[in-house]
């Protein structure tokens, strides 16, 4: 059995992709790092649809099929009315099997030297002279109080370690989804292609997702904006789409869950202490993706923290350097996303109706999904009528 | 405030939109304290489930 020592440079909590990611990169660049899982195991339970693209996850890990269920080629989204419009994404996507990608980052972790500990729930923030200078937690039945000079909290949407810290996390109704989603088999689907749903009486401010683990299996779940959600839970909407599409299906698995789609926290850290990943809100907030993005973040935050403890330098101001690194590769981006959520996901059906009607016209080899949203943003029905003719001329020529 | 096991998949949503920290998952169980709860309901309302209701 590993033994936990007395200190460690950096302790690590939560090892879902932004911990196992943050870890790794601590460790790889030359600081002691405790990386500390609730569960059993990394990727246990699954809270997730496990949609990635491949871009997004080569920087971070050589694609392995053992890991992966389904190549994706093509997204369709469906309109209120039943209508739907197909788009090729830029570049090829995945549905991962998380039971197993979550493992394989982990252990990469563990492979750059950082120690793991499963069943290790934290509980408790430790401070000296009011400084945050280490992590108390329970692992199995003992309890341990382990120093460190910077905490990454990794812990999801939950972040108990932001409150412990003072960060105020706590989410708008607006900014969040609530989810449900079973894995359903019996299914007779295409392997290729994951499916949206949206309307008002399908998922109000958010949508349903069909996305394949197989030609047989699926993860089907719903999100719905917590400002849109009425006496009708999300389960209930997902319990009758599901009727009516899939009658005949069989629950592998079920879980619920929520996904911060929020702008990113305004200050996502404080001396010694570094939150990324959900606990972060750096979820796409229109798609709520997160696996690349929090992915990303966490190699800034352990390049960071492993910065900081060469330099011997742990004050918020030196921090910054990981939000600087986030603001310049995802900022913008985030921003765009999160301004076209309150358009994209505020639409009633009529006009939901019309934007997919009017995209049609678009070759949908040309059709990617941002410029999809780039047409919701722009927000005039002119200048969508204007791009859609745009591709069609191009085309004819 | 009153959790109902049967219902509750422990996944910590209403955690993220606590205005006072009243809710806690400890030992893969969701807590509630209603002594710090100020019966704002939107635990109640984002439970993907509806596990949380009122009644005491």
């Amino acid at each position: 059995m590993s033994i936990i020592k007395d200190y460690y440079d950096v302790i690590v909590i939560g090892a879902g992709p932004a911990g196992s990611v943050s870890a790794r990169f601590a460790a790889e660049n030359g600081a002691s790092t405790l990386l500390l899982e609730r569960d059993q195991g990394p990727g246990n339970p699954v809270r997730c649809a496990e949609g990635v693209s491949h871009n997004g996850i080569v920087p971070f890990i050589e694609i392995d099929p053992k890991w992966i269920s389904t190549k994706i080629e093509q997204a369709r989204l469906y309109s209120p009315n039943g209508d739907y419009l197909d788009m090729f994404q830029n570049g090829t996507g995945y549905v991962l099997d998380r039971t197993l990608f979550d493992p394989a980052l982990a252990n990469l972790a563990c492979q750059k030297g950082a120690q793991l500990l499963t069943k290790a729930d934290a509980i408790g923030l430790i401070y000296d002279n009011d400084k945050i200078s280490g992590v108390k937690f329970r692992y199995f039945d003992k309890i341990y109080d382990v120093k460190c000079k910077i905490v990454i909290g990794a812990d999801g949407i939950e972040s108990r370690v932001g409150r412990w810290a003072g960060i105020d996390t706590v989410l708008d109704l607006k900014d969040l989804d609530t989810c449900v989603q079973y894995t359903l088999t019996g299914l007779d689907i295409s392997s290729l292609r994951v499916d949206f749903f949206f309307g008002r009486e399908v998922a109000p401010g958010g949508y349903i997702w069909i996305f394949p683990k197989s030609k047989d299996t699926a993860n089907v779940g719903i999100g719905i904006a917590g400002d849109l959600v009425t006496d009708k839970s999300p389960k209930e909407y997902l319990d009758e789409f599901i009727e009516k599409k899939f009658p005949n299906a069989s629950v592998l698995r079920s879980v619920c869950g929520g996904v911060p789609t929020a702008k990113m926290l305004k200050n996502p850290i404080t001396d010694n202490l570094i939150l990324v990943g959900d606990a972060a809100h750096q979820v796409n907030p229109i798609t709520g993706g997160g696996i690349v993005q929090v992915m990303i973040a966490g190699q800034f935050a352990g390049e960071t923290a492993a910065e900081a403890i060469k330099a011997n330098n742990y004050s918020e101001k030196f921090l910054r350097k990981y939000i600087k690194k986030w603001n310049n590769r995802l900022g913008a981006n985030q921003s765009f996303m999160y301004s076209v959520k309150e358009k994209f996901m505020r639409m009633d059906n009529e006009r939901f109706n019309n934007l997919v009607k009017i995209c049609s016209a678009i070759p949908s080899e040309k059709l990617t999904l941002k410029e999809f949203f780039k047409t919701i943003v722009k927000g005039d029905p002119m200048m969508i009528l204007q791009l859609a003719k745009a591709f069609v001329t191009s085309k004819l020529k | 405030m009153t959790i109902n096991p049967y219902l509750c998949d422990v996944c910590g949503t209403c955690v993220s939109v606590c205005p006072v920290d009243a809710i806690v998952v400890e030992e893969n169980r969701v807590v509630l304290d209603n002594e710090k709860c100020i019966r704002c309901r939107k635990c109640v309302i984002v439970c993907p489930v509806k596990a949380i209701s009122e009644k005491n």
